[in-house]
């Protein structure tokens, strides 16, 4: 194949060598694969278009009612970002705890951590639930056992300050979120972990060197650094999270998306259209984050070289 | 008063013993540098000083406080001292100029503007005012080192310890630091160096101590102990330094 570009032309003959008649590497592989995708993706329009299963109106209907759009605002979204600032904000403590000298410290990060990661969610989110079972007369804050030590001092009264109805805290987003949250820390422990761990020993000495504190050498010198790795498995997690949040009808929560859209379908016998119009509502919030990901690792990765990834890694990010 | 004064130093890793019992003095003013094969402790003494490596026995007296003693603040002894390493350790996520503030702003608590003042000023002793607002890894490995002495100086040490620093630099980079070390040394500043490089220990030093097998074999002025050294030891070692060619003849 090459041998004809690489033959001059016989009466040319110049005494400099000429420009090399150079061809570009040829890629037939590519061109089949093109082909291929193309007629898949007509395939797959003509069915999206044509087949009357979608039901399109009716998706689009069913995704602008207002418990709809309430169930994404508040079931999807803003339970995500609580749930997340709970679980980041408590998996960096834990990880921190976890990778303490001091032995109880690091014991109860350990239990906590193995606890949590035990129970799959569903079923942590029902617990969550039901906790209020335990709690007939309200969560009290005082002095423990305050009526054991009154009773001994025989004196009356008791020493709380206030106290919560525990069916009001565990019900609705506030168990979910706490359910979700807590899960979420026991994961992010053993990221933000491995983020802390990835940072070269050498830093925190330096940073001691100079008198800094031990808290002030996490804050300024390691957790920054550390972010660099703790940035992409947090943005899998939280997107995760975005999917998990359809797991709060075990609490229950009804005001989520997914119940939301369910109960409209059941309502006009329209089952696969709302899968459509739940599907439609994921993959626009997790299209947000991507692009959220992409920010957050730019900024952590400043002084390394490396801009973050381009393309490819909000397209790598797909997660659980 | 000694500004540092250790006594009786043991130090192990498991059953690795790598100090044994080292007596050892630096007065206000002297550049000492220690010098020794490797695995002989050098850099352990030196890590004792700052306490990034704790003993298992005896004493170190900053300015007569003992660092080793658990009610001592430690972050305030070691504000006074400052360090170089062998991988410079700079904070690649900041610039040149925020490596030689962050310290200043948090510890120090100076302003920011004064921190920026301070920064330039001891950026531009080690010649590197030009690049301020560089990060470390766009900077070459001589560059680095002395933004890390840079970043060290900003603090207005009383001491200056530097571990090996220019052991892992490329050959022809290695004069640069050298040159910021001795322009230190000339303005007064106490200065405990580990080093091979042998030429300026003879040069710059007031005393080399030379170590083997976590003791102090023998330690003196520079024209002593790499010129005429007493101990057979010290001979073996300053023979293999300064001759790497150098066969021993087999008995």
């Amino acid at each position: 194949m090459s041998t004809e570009a690489e033959a001059r032309p016989a009466d040319a003959a110049p005494e400099r060598p000429g420009a090399i008649n150079a061809v570009p590497v040829r890629h037939p592989g590519r061109w089949v694969a093109i082909v291929v995708i193309v007629v898949l993706v007509a395939m797959l329009v003509h069915l999206l278009v044509t087949n009357k299963a979608f039901d399109w109106k009716f998706v689009f209907e069913a995704m602008n009612q207002q418990p709809v759009i309430n169930g994404f605002l508040k079931g999807t979204l803003l339970v995500t970002v609580l749930s997340m600032i709970v679980g980041v904000g408590g998996g960096v403590l834990l990880a921190v705890m976890r990778l303490s000298d001091n032995p109880i410290l690091s014991g109860v990060a350990w239990v906590f951590t193995w606890f949590f990661r035990s129970i799959p969610r569903y079923i942590l989110l029902f617990t969550m639930g039901t906790l209020g079972i335990l709690f007939p007369q309200g969560i009290a804050f005082g002095v423990p056992f305050d009526w054991k030590i009154i009773d001994w001092l025989g004196m009356s009264g008791d020493w709380r300050f206030f106290t919560l109805d525990a069916n009001q805290v565990f019900t609705g987003l506030v168990a979910g979120v706490i359910g979700l949250g807590l899960s979420e820390a026991a994961y992010m422990a053993e990221i933000a972990r491995a983020g802390i761990m990835s940072v070269d020993p050498g830093q925190a000495e330096a940073a001691e060197a100079l008198g800094m504190s031990r808290g002030k050498v996490m804050r300024r010198v390691v957790l920054p650094q550390a972010m660099r790795v703790i940035v992409p498995p947090t943005g899998n997690e939280t997107i995760a999270m975005l999917k998990d949040t359809s797991l709060l009808l075990a609490v229950p929560v009804i005001g989520e998306l997914f119940y939301q859209l369910q109960s409209i379908g059941s309502n006009f016998y329209k089952t696969f259209p709302i899968a459509v119009a739940a599907t439609l509502f994921y993959l626009l919030a997790t299209s947000v984050l991507m692009v959220g990901q992409y920010f957050l690792e730019r900024h952590f990765g400043r002084g390394f070289g490396n801009k973050a990834p381009r393309a490819a890694r909000p397209a790598g990010a797909g997660g659980a | 008063m000694a500004l540092v004064e250790i006594q009786n130093l043991h130090k192990s890793f498991g059953s690795n013993h790598v100090l044994r019992g080292i007596d050892f003095t630096v007065e206000e003013g002297e550049v000492v540098c220690v010098i020794g094969p490797s695995g002989s402790g050098k850099s352990t003494l030196l890590r004792c000083v700052n306490l990034l490596e704790v003993p298992q026995q005896g004493q170190v007296f900053v300015r007569g406080e003992d660092i080793t003693d658990r009610d001592c603040h430690l972050d305030a002894a070691r504000q006074q001292i400052g360090m170089v390493f062998q991988q410079f350790n700079l904070f690649p996520h900041l610039s040149v100029l925020d490596n030689c503030t962050v310290a200043q702003t948090t510890v120090l608590k100076r302003s920011k503007a004064a921190a920026e003042q301070i920064a330039r000023d001891t950026l531009d002793r080690v010649g590197l005012s030009d690049k301020v607002s560089a990060y470390p890894m766009q900077l070459s490995g001589g560059q680095q080192q002395r933004v890390a002495i840079a970043r060290a100086l900003s603090m207005d040490p009383a001491l200056m310890l530097f571990d090996e620093p220019t052991s892992a630099l490329d050959p022809e980079l290695v004069g640069d630091v050298l040159t910021v070390m001795r322009k230190l040394a000339l303005d007064g500043m106490t200065m405990l160096v580990v080093t091979h490089e042998m030429a300026f220990a003879r040069e710059v030093a007031d005393r080399v101590v030379f170590m083997d097998a976590g003791v102090i074999v023998e330690q003196g002025p520079p024209a002593e102990v790499i010129g005429n050294p007493k101990e057979e030891r010290t001979r073996t070692f300053l023979r293999r330094v300064l001759d790497p060619t150098h066969v021993e003849p087999t008995p």
